[in-house]
């Protein structure tokens, strides 16, 4: 456990030394203040727009931040030779895959955390009201998809070329789940045979990571889900990350690394 | 020869200024755009009319809170119930349940999906029809001739949020783009009869409102025939609470000849005509 939380730790302050944090949260912050200062019809109590866009912006700089920590880490520990004195130490490449994987998904929560917290701020100070329990879960469903999306991007960064490719393949395929994964067995009913067959085959057997947008909840401030059901898709998220850092270790296990 | 590069630059720049004198006068007739009068038809040009059906819709998903069918969605296509709401149009408990466009649970992914969405078909109230706002006015500003964002927009201001003097200054902004519009019209009569109690404005306005409509071609007018319908009828009761019956009169009968419910006007004129027989006692003004 040591050795994982070694190498967690590193990815942390990886992430504080870099500035890609910084400049996404700066944009975020700049574009949600921008978007607030805007006088609709001379009334000063529209809020929900604003929630609806910095919601949107704290989505996306997750979404960056999380894929694009995740698919330079053992892509660069290769290309720098780092991987090897590493590998000399006693550490397994089972060990190496979580220790990536858990340093980015805490680097990723830290990140989280700051763009809530300022959610929250600028949301309570134009609406007086400060639904913390709506915003944790919001916050804690987001941050167990992204285990799964770092997972993913984790086990990409094992087979693709480039950290660039495995990057833009992720962000493309979870954008498609976010926005058709709900949809696909509606779209598949339209569709031919074999196409048909093969959307619904997709439909049962990929990650629902659209169950885990609660922006809705949050923006149209409609409550919270139930805690039974947070449980379950906690522990379907579980399993999926299970799923992909499984994959990625046998991916690892066999894979040369000389570059 | 060998030429300074720093006369090589003067040289430059002085083309540079030459040219631009020259061409500048010209370049901005290149292109509509730099004419636009603001920002989004200068950036997006024409396509900013794709957008602002889009912020329209926004205001009908934010009218719902967020319970909307997605293109995927039986239901996807139908009107929006802003634009039915600014119409008076309430809805019957049968349709409501028509709406329910997500229907059963067609399997277990599905319904657990559902926990995480909203499920529950609301209209927004209590004053908070306001966070639709927004969207009307990104929709007016990439769209100007779009007319049901202001008529929606102004009916909202005036009827929900008790904001006349908005409803007007953004009727007014619609008629400036669409000096034309009897539907501008007559939601302005509107702010000037029902809020502000000034028969005498929305008398001018509804005139105007009935001119332009008339001066539409006969495609035009069968389209608009509830907006023409809405003009008469609006000119026919000022006219009746101002004791003008006759006037009245000819304006219910006028409204006969495009509304969808002849017979009930009828039922209005007699009533009319009985007043004037003195057989029903006139409202006290």
């Amino acid at each position: 456990m040591n050795k994982i939380a070694a190498l967690a730790g590193v990815v942390i302050k990886e992430l504080y030394r870099r500035k890609d944090f910084y400049v996404l949260f700066v944009l975020t912050a700049l574009l949600t203040l921008g978007a607030g200062s805007v006088n609709f019809f001379n009334d000063d109590k529209i809020v929900r727009y604003v929630k609806d866009i910095c919601l949107l912006l704290i989505w996306v700089s997750a979404l960056v931040i999380a894929v694009v920590t995740t698919a330079r880490q053992i892509p660069a520990e290769r290309e720098a030779r780092t991987i090897f004195p590493l590998l000399a130490k006693p550490v397994s490449r089972g060990h190496v895959i979580v220790g990536k994987f858990l340093g980015c998904w805490l680097a990723t929560g830290v990140a989280l955390f700051v763009f809530y917290f300022f959610f929250a701020i600028i949301t309570g100070s134009k609406e007086q009201i400060w639904p913390w329990l709506g915003y944790l879960q919001a916050l804690w469903m987001h941050w167990v998809m992204l285990a799964v999306v770092i997972a993913m991007v984790l086990l990409g960064s094992i087979y693709f070329a480039a950290p660039s490719s495995t990057s833009t393949i992720t962000i493309i395929v979870v954008a498609g789940i976010l926005l058709l994964g709900g949809h696909l067995n509606t779209i598949a009913l339209s569709q031919p045979e074999p196409i048909q067959g093969l959307l619904s085959f997709l439909y049962f057997v990929m990650p629902h990571l659209e169950w885990y947008d609660l922006r809705d909840f949050v923006v149209y401030d409609m409550g919270m889900i139930s805690l039974r059901a947070l449980a379950l898709a906690t522990v379907y998220g579980a399993v999926w990350t299970g799923i992909f850092l499984l994959l990625a270790w046998l991916g690892f296990r066999r894979k040369s690394l000389t570059t | 020869m060998k030429i300074s590069p720093l006369l090589s630059l003067v040289a430059l720049l002085a083309l540079a200024f030459t040219l631009a004198t020259g061409l500048v006068g010209s370049a901005d007739n290149w292109s509509g755009r730099a004419k636009s009068n603001n920002l989004f038809g200068m950036l997006f040009g024409d396509g900013r009319k794709l957008f602002a059906n889009q912020f329209f819709t926004m205001a009908d998903v934010y009218f719902h809170s967020g319970y909307y069918p997605s293109v995927f969605d039986k239901n996807a296509e139908e009107q929006k119930e802003i634009i039915a709401a600014s119409h008076g149009k309430k809805e019957s408990e049968e349709e409501e349940k028509n709406e329910d466009f997500l229907g059963r649970p067609k399997n277990w992914i599905d319904a657990f999906g559902r926990n995480f969405k909203i499920t529950q078909h609301t209209h927004l109230e209590n004053h908070s029809e306001r966070e639709i706002l927004p969207w009307l006015r990104l929709a007016a500003d990439l769209d100007p001739q779009k007319l049901e964002t202001y008529t929606v927009g102004a009916f909202f201001l005036r009827e929900h949020l008790n904001r006349p003097d908005q409803a007007e200054k953004f009727l007014r902004e619609g008629l400036r783009n669409n000096p034309d519009s009897p539907e501008i019209l007559l939601e302005l009569g509107r702010v000037y009869h029902e809020s502000y109690h000034d028969a005498t404005r929305a008398r001018n306005v509804w005139q105007l409102g009935v001119k332009k409509f008339r001066q539409q071609t006969p495609e035009q007018q069968k389209e608009n025939k509830i907006t023409g319908d809405g003009l008469m009828v609006n000119l026919a009761h000022l006219e009746d609470e101002a004791g003008n019956y006759g006037a009245a009169i000819q304006w219910f009968q006028a409204a006969q000849q495009i509304s969808p419910a002849p017979a009930a006007l009828q039922k209005q004129i007699d009533d009319i005509r009985k007043k004037m027989n003195g057989d029903i006692p006139a409202k006290p003004k």
